[in-house]
């Protein structure tokens, strides 16, 4: 039914070696790719609309346009698989299972920047997934595909994993690049962005893993072929990886411009909310988006049916909307307690704060604790309003977006799901009741 | 004498050709996690003697040492269980399991077992929220899916097996 380019060979037995990939058309983007110059290859890109799948969408070949190509420093391509965005969990799964789709990308997006060496930062938890890209990659290098003049072109390149240490904050564009150089993964003030001044102050493109994958397709296919599939500006299909209260998590391709309810809905994707529970609420791209209840995320302020596109998703603004974000589709039955989710989120985003900005390192702890105190039973009515002040107060003031990641949750739960903070503060014992006797387990 | 052994100087020297010259300070973090594979945690002389191999200061070692969550710089047990405790996988159970786990194991998180077998880590989200509650053993970082309190009554059997 709905296009598939990533995925389209997910159930091949045998599809994650190299073998049964090129019987499958794998590697054939190279020839196309290197019959063109760079900039073609760019160019493109450039006319798919394909938009980065990180999080940010911001479009692709235009990024890669703003390389600065003047100067006769080296040039790098950068993978971003630092993937710890709560809630997503698609770049594992395509580098699990199709390792050499993304090893194919960086080749040709290698080439089309006029990088010689390439690195794939992939958090260092997943250790496994490693294993399986460095055997991968090593067989790349054996097929010819890596190295000194790849089949013939004169172009060389080679390719190397690097593991992360465990940092929410590496999957910033230069917080990676920092840790990538050996240094704590602390943001960099920009500008100047990674395309004048990236790794070891070189120009730079840091692309996420989905993102890279997508290329051999759109330069087999062709950009407008890519631009023909999705919806608007939101071209081409989309890993979703989904989770929570629904009958079948997991990852998902699909064209972009589906509904959302049927992504909910349907037996071909979530396949509806377990044991006949209602929806409660959704956050439709990681943890860092707004949160909607159940009516705004099947349809917008203006009754339309939500798409899930970069643009129905942000229908509304921060009002009424929110973002798709890296595609991490979380999804709240009727049992789930948005204040105490949203207490494990503002935990989370403390304890990932680099510490470097006051507004963030600050206020992601205040809004930690006063979110503990309202989920023990022990807040006050004008902690719902100092919750939305501090958030206020963090965004837009610091070095990266980590601060906005930690406020718009708090925002956007307040803003939609106001009465239920106020009913567990004027009545603890209705609703934390059932949750304390599992508090200590949780300080640490 | 070194600590490290000669295999593992000679892999994170392998590493550092992966970097341009003069940018071996690059090869730090993976450096880090073979010392660690290698030692069980990073003991101070371990640090020291990758400062050395990568031709940086040792204060250089510290400080990523102790910014990132994987590394263990004070000693740990054999094995390391990190579990999940972000949203998603409390969506699904995370939170009983993790109390469930204290009272099995008889330590708090954060803590090691007598025997020095096990410490029982909670870690944020390991990107496998779909087939929560999630957990990783170290020293391999082996992921474990779908936890239950039988699975995890096996997996300890099983620990307590493979350590003797
Ligand atoms: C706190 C924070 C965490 C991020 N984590 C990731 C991540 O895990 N993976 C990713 O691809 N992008 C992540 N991003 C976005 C990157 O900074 C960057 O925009 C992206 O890698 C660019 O690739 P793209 O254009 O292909 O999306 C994160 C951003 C922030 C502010
Ligand atoms: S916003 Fe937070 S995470 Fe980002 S640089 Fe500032 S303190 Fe660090
Ligand atoms: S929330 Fe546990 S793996 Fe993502």
């Amino acid at each position: 039914m709905s296009k598939k380019i990533l995925l389209q060979h997910i159930n091949v037995p045998g599809i994650n070696t190299l073998e049964t990939y090129v019987s499958h058309g794998g590697y054939q983007s190279l020839k196309k790719a290197f019959s063109m110059t760079p900039d073609e290859v760019t160019e493109e890109v450039k006319k798919s609309g394909l938009r980065g799948r990180g999080g940010a969408g911001f479009p692709t070949g235009m990024k890669w346009s703003f390389l600065d190509k003047k100067t006769d420093k080296p040039r790098y391509l950068v993978c971003n698989a630092d993937e710890s965005e709560p809630g997503t969990f698609k770049d594992r799964y395509l580098m699990q299972n199709i390792p050499h789709a993304l090893i194919e990308g960086m080749i040709v997006s290698s080439y089309a920047l006029g990088a010689k060496t390439s690195y794939i930062y992939v958090r260092g938890e997943m250790m496994h997934v490693i294993r399986i890209l460095e055997a991968a990659i090593k067989d790349a290098y054996r097929a010819g595909y890596l190295g000194n003049n790849i089949l013939g072109s004169n172009y060389s390149l080679d390719l190397f994993v690097h593991p992360g240490g465990g940092a929410y904050i590496c999957g910033e564009e230069t917080a990676l690049l920092e840790s990538l150089e050996g240094n704590r993964g602390n943001p960099r003030n920009k500008p100047p962005f990674p395309a004048v001044w990236g790794l070891y102050g070189c120009p730079t493109v840091v692309n996420n893993v989905e993102t890279i994958s997508d290329v051999p397709w759109i330069i087999n296919n062709g950009g407008d072929a890519y631009a023909s599939i999705g919806i608007g500006k939101s071209t081409g299909t989309k890993l979703i990886s989904a989770c929570g209260n629904i009958n079948r998590p997991g990852v998902y391709e699909i064209e972009l411009g589906l509904s959302v309810e049927e992504f909910i809905y349907s037996d071909q994707y979530c396949g509806g909310i377990p044991n006949g529970k209602k929806l409660k609420a959704v956050v439709a791209g990681g943890s860092s988006v707004p949160i909607l209840p159940a009516d705004l995320i099947l349809k917008t302020a203006n009754g339309d049916p939500r798409l899930m596109s970069y643009e129905s998703l942000s229908d509304g603004g921060f009002v009424s909307g929110t973002m798709l974000g890296s595609g991490g589709f979380i999804v709240y039955d009727e049992d789930q307690c948005i204040v105490r989710n949203l207490w494990n989120f503002s935990r989370f985003y403390h304890h990932e704060s680099c510490g470097q900005c006051s507004p963030c390192r600050e206020g992601t702890g205040w809004m930690e604790k006063v979110l503990h105190r309202i989920e023990n039973g022990h807040g006050k009515m004008s902690d719902i309003d100092l919750l939305v002040d501090v958030a206020k107060k963090i965004e837009g003031k610091t070095i990266c977006p980590l601060g906005e990641a930690a406020a718009w949750p708090v925002a956007s739960a307040i803003r939609h799901f106001r009465a239920e903070f106020e009913e567990h503060i004027k009545n603890p014992d209705s609703c934390c009741k059932k949750h304390l006797h599992s508090e200590h387990a949780l300080i640490h | 004498m070194t600590i490290l052994s000669s295999n593992t100087i000679q892999e994170i020297n392998n590493i550092k050709s992966r970097y341009p010259e003069g940018r071996e300070k690059s090869a730090l973090i993976p450096a880090l996690h073979l010392a660690q594979a290698e030692q069980g945690w990073l003991p101070v002389q371990a640090m020291n003697e990758v400062a050395e191999l990568l031709k940086i200061q040792p204060i250089e070692v510290y400080e990523v040492a102790t910014f990132y969550t994987m590394f263990h710089i004070k000693k740990v047990g054999k094995y390391v269980i990190e579990v999940c405790r972000t949203g998603p996988c409390c969506n699904v159970g995370a939170e009983e399991l993790i109390q469930y786990m204290e009272e099995k194991l008889k330590i708090k998180v954060g803590e090691t077992t007598e025997d020095g077998l096990i410490t029982l880590k909670t870690v944020e989200c390991l990107a496998a929220c779909g087939t929560g509650p999630v957990l990783q053993i170290g020293p391999d970082y082996i992921y474990q899916e779908q936890i239950t309190k039988e699975k995890f009554d096996q997996l300890v059997e099983d620990l307590k097996i493979k350590g003797r």
